[in-house]
């Protein structure tokens, strides 16, 4: 059975089993994460010539995270571009050639890279449109991995999609398994706005079974992972896999609580989110933000006044310390939320 | 340090002092006497005319000094720059009388570079600059209508009253702004002429900064990708010798910005001559279609403080001012060309003036700012996301 997803605003919700996985038993072809992206992004550029790809190593090296491996044998050096390490300019040269019709793709090869090109990204990329009165479309796509990996240290365990999210102009999508990112990447490289992809440096290795046919999903659209009753779980990118874990030991304590992976972090699916609070009238939020101004905050803050009539109990959140990531793997674990955590919030919350 | 300043003013006032005397001496006068201004304004007989300041190269040839134009290329200059002139002072008024409000950074006494540009480039050619754009988007085909309804903020501006002096774009000419930051503009250039190059468009890229910018990390990058990836980009540096407040001699260890591109050519033009520019431009047009990258300092200045709200005489002389004003002003340039070469009267230059004035004139008198046009365009295929007023109880709208 197909998934309904499709460019379809609002209604169709895919029932997905608890691994993610679509499509029955041996339909579709399986890959990891990153070959999926890769899929994604080969079809887009065979369809569309004037798709590019700009960043460190993604050429001739295949990319540090092999998102791009064997692609500049195929398309060329002009169209996988291999810069030198100069964040501010490559991004500001993406956006003047997007600025002329060109869709190129800007590769950070970490998210935390980008801080260096944020007043590209924010005056120019995000804002052009505007300040132009609509003479200009920049149909860039921003992506790399970001996210707190395995002991790679503060410096290279940021969460940009909290600095992002307030620029006008910008839409946020990210990506948490295989067949998502391909959708999402799609997507994003056929939007008319610029969007920044967030993938996650620890989730390029999942593997899934995902469609042979073509399928581009939505960009403003959520994701219900598993239908429930007792609380609405609102979740992205990593922290997805560790609230499917916690749901896995909340089953068997008898909750039934409902995920949805929000996906779009700006804007927010409200529709989706809300008609779930109406159902459950509990709300979870786990992400993987600093708890300051992360997507969380804005979260509890959109919900609380769309739906606040509709809530039993205060909107509970987990989010990351507000503490630079350690190296220390102990002590990096517990900057982030575990399952355990996840599942005594829950209990708790669902005591009101 | 007062002496200082004196001395500094001098030097700037000095670059063409003797060039004026060349001037002089290369002027033949035209043995057709009274011809009348309507064959002069279409006249496109060839006449040749020596370039008073000698160019300073940088890892390359000087072009010739020897620039040939037309008398009816003269007498544009003349009507585009005194348009320019007037434009900038009637700005000058508006922001006095806060009509225009914000920042507002004037060109005159710059008019030579644009110009110049100009008559080097097509349409197919891409222009980026910085703050300072009222007069090159001007250049690029705008009208002084639509530039003045901008720095209003009215609906009939060139970005629909919501850019505002600094972003000012005019997409079908190729003109893409307009850019707030300093120096950010640069890699934007980087990003047109890569778009040229992958797209095989028989066109070069104009990323203009000042010697302010020249000191952004970003320039160094773009040129660095720009000549390792041959695009065919022009970086051209307005140097009018003010960063702001800063004198250039106190923000940089090195003033010879032509030289800066280091592996990447340069030369040093004399930005009040716009037949130099022409030149010099018409030159590096050809280097970049060719070859790859190309630097080209514009030696000018500019009579107004950086913007309306820097009166411009707490770090430089009045005198220095009205000393270069004197001897390197632009419009007085192609004025003494135009008499001497006969082409056109006095009496002729007085209705291009009036011209001139009516035309500004007639442009300032707009209609009021449109408050639907908040919410337009801030993406581009409409979401249906709702946005509320602060007060969450009387302003709704959907994002078109």
């Amino acid at each position: 059975m197909l998934p309904e997803s499709s460019l379809v605003l609002g209604l169709s919700f895919e029932v997905k089993t608890e691994t993610g996985s679509t499509a029955t038993a041996q339909q579709g072809h399986e890959l990891l994460l990153f070959e999926a992206l890769r899929e994604g992004l080969e079809e887009e550029m065979e369809r569309d010539p004037t798709v590019c790809v700009i960043g460190e190593d993604v050429g001739h090296y295949g990319g540090s995270y092999k998102v791009t491996k064997g692609m500049a044998e195929k398309f060329g050096d002009l169209r996988l571009l291999d810069t030198p390490i100069a964040e501010n300019s490559f991004t500001g040269m993406a956006i003047g050639a997007a600025m002329t019709g060109l869709r190129p793709i800007v590769e950070g090869m970490n998210m935390g890279f980008l801080l260096l090109a944020f007043n590209q990204i924010a005056n120019n990329c995000g804002m052009l449109h505007y300040t132009s009165g609509g003479q200009f479309t920049i149909p860039i796509v921003i992506r790399g991995p970001g996210g707190v990996g395995k002991q790679l240290g503060a410096e290279h365990s940021q969460r940009l999609e909290s600095y992002f999210q307030s620029v006008p102009g910008l839409q946020m999508v990210a990506c948490s398994t295989p067949y998502n990112a391909k959708g999402l990447m799609k997507a994003a490289i056929r939007s008319e706005n610029p969007v920044i992809l967030f993938e996650h440096v620890l989730l390029y290795n999942l593997k899934e079974r995902i469609p042979d046919e073509e399928y581009v999903l939505c960009l403003e659209e959520a994701e219900l992972v598993r239908p429930g009753q007792d609380i609405t779980i609102l979740t992205y990118s990593r922290m997805r896999h560790h609230v499917l874990q916690a749901v896995k030991t909340l089953v068997s304590k008898g909750y039934d609580p409902e995920v949805i992976d929000i996906r779009s972090l700006k804007p927010f699916d409200l529709f989706a989110i809300g008609n779930s609070v109406k159902k459950t009238h509990k709300v979870l939020i786990v992400e993987e933000c600093m708890r300051t101004g992360g997507i969380g905050a804005s979260l509890r803050a959109a919900i609380m006044e769309n739906f606040f009539d509709e809530l039993d109990a205060p909107i509970g959140c987990l989010s990351s310390q507000d503490v630079p990531t350690p190296y220390a793997g102990p002590l990096e674990d517990l900057t982030v939320v575990q399952p355990p955590q996840i599942v005594f919030a829950v209990e708790q919350l669902c005591k009101h | 340090m007062a002496s200082q300043l004196l001395r500094r003013a001098g030097k700037l006032i000095n670059v063409s002092a003797s060039a004026t005397k060349n001037l002089a001496s290369s002027l033949a006068p035209i043995s057709q006497a009274n011809r009348s201004f309507a064959s002069a304004a279409e006249d496109t007989n060839p006449i040749t005319i020596e370039i008073a300041v000698p160019y300073k190269a940088h890892k390359c040839e000087p072009p010739s000094l020897l620039a040939t134009t037309t008398p009816q290329e003269l007498v544009q200059f003349f009507k585009t720059m005194f348009l320019m002139r007037r434009m900038e002072i009637a700005a000058d008024s508006l922001y006095k009388s806060k009509f225009i409000r914000g920042f507002c950074h004037l060109y005159d006494g710059q008019e030579a570079v644009c110009v110049g540009m100009e008559a080097a480039l097509t349409k197919t050619d891409c222009i980026v600059t910085a703050y300072r754009d009222h007069c090159i988007h001007l250049g690029r085909g705008g009208t002084v209508k639509e530039i003045m309804s901008e720095l209003m903020g009215r609906k009939d501006g060139c970005s629909l009253g919501k850019g505002g002096s600094m972003h000012m774009y005019k997409k079908e000419n190729n003109f893409y702004g307009g850019n707030g930051i300093v120096g950010a503009q640069t890699p934007l250039g980087a990003g047109l002429a890569f778009a040229q190059k992958y797209s095989k468009v028989e066109g070069v890229t104009l990323a203009m900064y000042g010697d302010g910018a020249a000191n952004q990390g970003q320039l160094f990058e773009a040129m660095n990708i720009a000549a390792l990836w041959d695009l065919p980009v022009i970086f051209v540096c307005e140097n009018n010798h003010y960063g702001m407040g800063t004198a250039e001699w106190r923000s940089a260890k090195s003033p010879e910005y032509y030289r800066r591109g280091d592996y990447v050519p340069g030369l040093k033009v004399d930005g009040m001559d716009a037949l130099a520019v022409k030149q010099a431009v018409k030159y590096a047009k050809e280097y970049a279609l060719t070859k790859g990258a190309f630097v080209l300092e514009m030696d000018t200045y500019r009579y107004h403080g950086h913007s309306m709200s820097d009166p411009g005489s707490t770090y430089r002389t009045r005198d220095e001012i009205s000393g270069v004003r004197q001897e390197r002003d632009p419009i007085e340039r192609i004025r003494k060309l135009l008499l001497a070469k006969e082409i056109v009267t006095v009496a002729d230059l007085k209705n291009m003036e009036k011209e001139a004035k009516k035309e500004v004139d007639d442009a300032v008198a707009q209609a009021k700012p449109d408050p639907s046009e908040l919410l337009s365009h801030i993406y581009v295929k409409g979401l249906g996301t709702e946005v509320f007023g602060p007060d969450r109880k009387e302003f709704t709208a959907v994002l078109p």
